[in-house]
Order: C-alpha cells, then sequence, then structure tokens
C-alpha cells in the first residue's frame, strides 16, 4: 500500500516547469531516495507533497485521502514531517524547547509524557547532553540533528528529509545513516540526498528527477548501471 | 524551585506590594498608580501581540476605545448598571477584536502594522462621526452616581484603587498562567519562526487570531476599566496616540515577560510627569530617554533583569 502517491502533479513558474506531470508513489515502510542534478525540481516535489508549496496541477493523496487541498499544518498533523533544506531551528528556545513544540503538537498528553518522549529523542539525535543550549549556539552539525530530532518528536508515519546531510562532517555523516537504519524500521522515510554514499547505504529504492519530470525510478544497483541518470549527472561524452 | 511556583511566588509579592504601595504612598501617588495599573492592563493586552506572539499592531487604540464606549454609551443611553456596562464593554472588544483579527490577519510584517492602524483611525473618525452619542473630543462624563458597584463607590480613592488592582491582579495570572500553557508557547513558536512552527502542524493562523482576540479584549477591558473609575470617555482616548503609547510601554518595560508591563508604564508615566513639571517641551525629554533605552537596553528594563536571572517569565 502507497502511504504517499501523487498523479499528474505539476508546478509551474509562469512558463518554467520546476516539476511537470509526476507520478510517484511511495509504499509504507520503504527508505527512498530522490536524486537528481541542482535545479531538477526535487525540494519544489516535496514542498508540494507537504503543502508549503501549492501546486499548478495534479493531486496528492495521503493515507489514502486527497490532501491537495490541505494546507501544510493538516498534512502535517495527519502524520507527516518535515526537515527544511536550510536549517530552520527556533534559534532562540533552548534544545529541549524546540523538541517539545514538536512533541506537544503530536502528543496530546501532560507536560511529563512529553519530556520522556523529547529525552528519548534527543538521546537518539546525540543531543542528550546539550538540552539546556540555546539552539543558536549548536554547531551546524548539531543544529541539524535538532532539526532532525523535531521530526521524530513527533512520531511521524512518513518523514521527508530535505537533504538532511548537507555540512555535515564525516563522522556525523556516519551517525546519520545508523540513524535512518534504525528509524526505518517503523517509520516511512523520503530523503533528498546529495551524498551517494548516503544514498547507496540507506535507499531501498530510487527515485531520480531531472528537468522536473521523472528521468528514471529502480532499485539502488539499477539507478548505478541506468545510462541516462549518469549522462543526467555527468554529462554525455 | 520549580518554574510555575517561582512565577506565582513573583506575581503575588508584585501584587502585594502593590496593595502596601496605596497604604503608604501620598494620596497624589496613589491616585496615579491606580491609573498606571489600568494603563498596564492595556500594556499586558499588547504584549499578548506584540511580545509574545511577535505582531506588532498600531491599532491598540482601537480595542481600548471599545471597551470604553462600550461600557460608556451603555451607561449613558441604556442606563446600565456597571457591571452589566463592563460586560457590554467587554463582549464589545471581543467582537471587533474578531473581526479585525479575521481581516488584518491576512497581512503579515508592515502591512499589518499599516492595515491595523487605518483601522484604528477608522474607529477615531467613526467616534467623531456620531459625536451627537459620544460627544467627540469633548468627551463625556459618567456621573459618580452611575459608577457604584458592589456598594462602592468607585470614584472614591480606596475603592478605585482596588477596583484597579483585582482587574491588574485578573490579568496578571492569566498572562502568567497563558505563557506556560501549550498555547502560550506555541505563540512563542511563532514569534520565533512562523514557518517552522506551520511545519511542525500547527495552525498558525488560528493561534494568531485567538491571540488578536485575548489581546484586544484586554485591551478592551483596560478601556472599560478606565471609563468607569475615572468617570471620562473622549475621542483622545481612540486616537493614534493610544495606539503607541501601549507599544512604548512594553518596549520600555520588555517585551515578552509577564511584568514588562507594568515596569513600562510606571516607568513612562512618570517620565512624563516629572518632565513636564520642569518643562513644556516635555515629549522631548520622553523621547530621548526612550531613545537611550534603546539604544542600552533594548529588551527592556525586565529584558535587562533577565539577563541575571534567566527564570524570569
Amino acid at each position: 500500500m502507497s502511504i504517499i502517491s501523487t498523479r499528474g502533479l505539476s508546478k509551474h513558474y509562469s512558463g518554467l516547469r520546476a516539476v511537470n506531470d509526476v507520478d510517484f508513489d511511495l509504499p509504507e515502510g520503504q527508505v527512498r531516495a530522490l536524486i537528481g542534478p541542482n535545479g531538477a525540481g526535487k525540494t519544489t516535489f516535496v514542498g508540494m507533497l507537504s503543502g508549503r508549496i501549492k501546486s499548478t496541477s495534479g493531486s496528492v493523496s495521503f493515507l489514502d485521502t486527497d490532501v491537495t487541498e490541505l494546507p501544510a499544518h493538516k498534512r502535517m498533523s495527519m502524520g507527516m514531517a518535515y526537515t527544511f533544506q536550510i536549517t530552520s531551528v527556533f534559534a532562540n528556545l533552548s534544545v529541549h524547547e524546540n523538541v517539545a513544540l514538536a512533541a506537544r503538537r503530536a502528543i496530546k498528553g501532560p507536560a511529563p509524557v512529553v519530556n520522556d518522549k523529547v529525552m528519548a529523542v534527543l538521546e537518539q539525535v546525540y543531543l542528550a547532553d546539550r538540552t539546556g543550549q540555546i539552539a543558536g549556539d549548536l554547531s551546524y552539525g548539531h543544529q541539524r540533528l535538532l532539526e532532525i530530532g523535531m521530526g521524530l518528536a513527533q512520531s511521524p508515519k512518513l518523514f521527508i528529509l530535505d537533504e538532511p546531510t548537507q555540512g555535515l562532517s564525516a563522522a556525523e555523516v556516519d551517525g546519520f545513516i545508523q540513524l535512518v537504519k534504525v528509524l526505518s524500521e517503523n517509520t516511512t522515510i523520503l530523503l533528498i540526498e546529495h551524498n551517494m554514499d548516503v544514498v547507496m547505504q540507506t535507499a531501498h529504492y530510487i527515485t531520480v528527477l531531472n528537468f522536473g519530470e521523472t528521468l528514471a525510478e529502480g532499485t539502488p544497483e539499477e539507478i548505478k548501471s541506468n545510462a541516462e541518470v549518469q549522462t543526467a549527472y555527468l554529462g554525455s561524452t | 524551585m520549580s518554574q510555575a511556583t517561582r512565577s506565582v511566588l513573583l506575581h503575588s509579592f508584585v501584587i502585594a506590594l502593590l496593595v502596601v504601595m496605596f497604604f503608604v504612598l501620598p494620596e497624589y501617588h496613589s491616585g496615579n498608580l491606580a491609573r498606571i495599573l489600568v494603563l498596564a492592563v492595556f500594556a499586558m493586552g499588547y504584549n499578548v501581540l506584540f511580545g509574545y506572539t511577535g505582531l506588532l499592531s498600531l491599532g491598540h487604540a482601537l480595542f481600548f476605545a471599545s471597551g470604553m464606549y462600550g461600557l460608556g454609551l451603555s451607561i449613558q443611553f441604556m442606563q446600565a448598571s456597571p457591571m452589566l456596562a463592563m460586560i457590554i464593554g467587554l463582549i464589545t472588544a471581543v467582537v471587533v477584536s474578531c473581526v479585525i483579527g479575521f481581516l488584518a490577519l491576512r497581512t503579515t510584517g508592515v502591512a499589518f502594522m499599516i492595515v491595523t492602524l487605518m483601522f484604528a483611525q477608522a474607529g477615531f473618525l467613526t467616534v467623531l462621526f456620531f459625536g451627537k452619542y459620544t460627544r467627540g473630543d469633548e468627551g463625556f462624563v459618567i456621573q459618580r452616581a452611575q459608577r457604584s458597584m458592589f456598594g462602592f463607590d468607585l470614584s472614591q480613592p480606596f475603592p478605585r484603587y482596588f477596583a484597579a488592582l483585582v482587574l491588574f491582579s485578573i490579568c496578571l495570572f492569566l498572562i502568567a498562567w497563558l505563557v506556560h500553557s501549550r498555547f502560550g508557547k506555541t505563540l512563542v513558536a511563532i514569534r520565533e519562526n512562523e514557518q517552522r512552527a506551520r511545519m511542525l502542524g500547527y495552525d498558525v493562523q488560528r493561534h494568531k487570531l485567538v491571540a488578536v482576540i485575548i489581546s484586544g479584549t484586554m485591551s478592551g477591558a483596560a478601556g472599560a476599566a478606565y471609563a468607569l473609575l475615572f468617570g471620562y470617555a473622549g475621542a483622545s482616548f481612540a486616537a493614534v496616540q493610544y495606539s503607541i503609547l501601549p507599544l512604548l510601554y512594553v518596549l520600555l518595560g520588555g517585551a515578552g515577560t509577564t511584568i514588562g508591563p507594568l515596569i513600562g508604564t510606571v516607568f513612562m508615566f512618570y517620565l512624563i510627569d516629572i518632565s513636564s513639571e520642569y518643562t513644556e517641551a516635555y515629549m522631548l525629554i520622553a523621547g530621548l530617554v526612550l531613545i537611550l533605552l534603546t539604544l542600552f537596553a533594548p529588551h527592556g528594563i525586565a529584558g535587562l533583569v533577565r539577563k541575571k536571572l534567566v527564570w524570569l517569565p
């Protein structure tokens, strides 16, 4: 069963076809990587999945419900979580409060329940020793982890990560790969990623976008040997 | 000590101090303080929107005047009892803030400032337009006989001061509770990063609307209380000056702090009061002090204190 799917999804900016007529199905439980050269329309595409960007035409359905007309916050409360390509944390609030804000929306329980969840999440993203620190004072890598933590705290059914490893050190990237492996046991993950190591180690299946259209879909092995993908990435010789 | 206990202790202490003040201060100053308490309620209302939600309104005079005229006109023309008139004043403020919130929140940033300013000017002109009833700039007096509540004559210093203090205390505890609630914390999240709050699944628009309604209603309560306690309603309270004053009170005292509005109101009130003894150009002195404060204490007086006492709510 698909957790999220699109039919004919398009976004046109006065003539520029950022995303054009994309049919996309993501089965529940899968880790899917979305790759493609810069400007291929990846962020626009997931923006339309999450509701941040309004589509020009086509439809999005999430958990068998047509959500095309739903605003972003409603989609999030249905069980989506989204992390930004450009780090977007509450810079003046503490690390704990950042995650607590995410947890409180998803958990309606009393403060101690929320607190347990926050601590568990901070443990998972290696930030448990920095709970009181102001988020804006964290290093870039830690802010990225915090951003992921804010997604986790919502216990999402579908977790959309937009270039999560951008700017992380090699060790942090390894940590991230481990994290995705653990998460994938009970969450469907859609990952926009440029780091092919991360993609090859985590993704079950890959979708390649180019010029706003699906260029290829397949397992990592299939994509690796796909001539068209190589051309799109490396240019034809 | 937990955050909540500290907050209750701090606010109880402030209120106890204000009780003592009435008996210690000379009559002139305790009279001023009654006025300050009512204006501080106005500032606290403003702070909900500006300090906690991050929305800068330039039209809060409209809410203050809604409460003031809701109460004043119903006493004047319906012979309503002060209690009933107070309720009418509050309902007027709720209705006006619902409408303004609904319309003005379609805009953000500078546009929101301008739209609220324009609505408030429209409100001011409405008061003048219906001068037959409101008596425009000249205003009207609410007679002493119409200002007694539960057997207390609110034109007398003692009942007046404590009526103001009761209203102030209710609002202070309400705000203290609000900022520790889920709702209050979500408002702060919206202030800090609206886009992020939305992508965490919060209905930002609904939260902002409720914030406008709380803010507008509290400002309206202050307007109604002002008319009732000081026996006068006039168009000057609907003018742009009364939209700027709460902003100054909050900026001076410390935006996004519970006691900042009171501190700012006391400071500003006495700044004008004292400087006007020496010169007619007292606004020049007030302006200078404001510039100095924004340069050297951009987070206001309570904001300075919070640097030392981080737990300050």
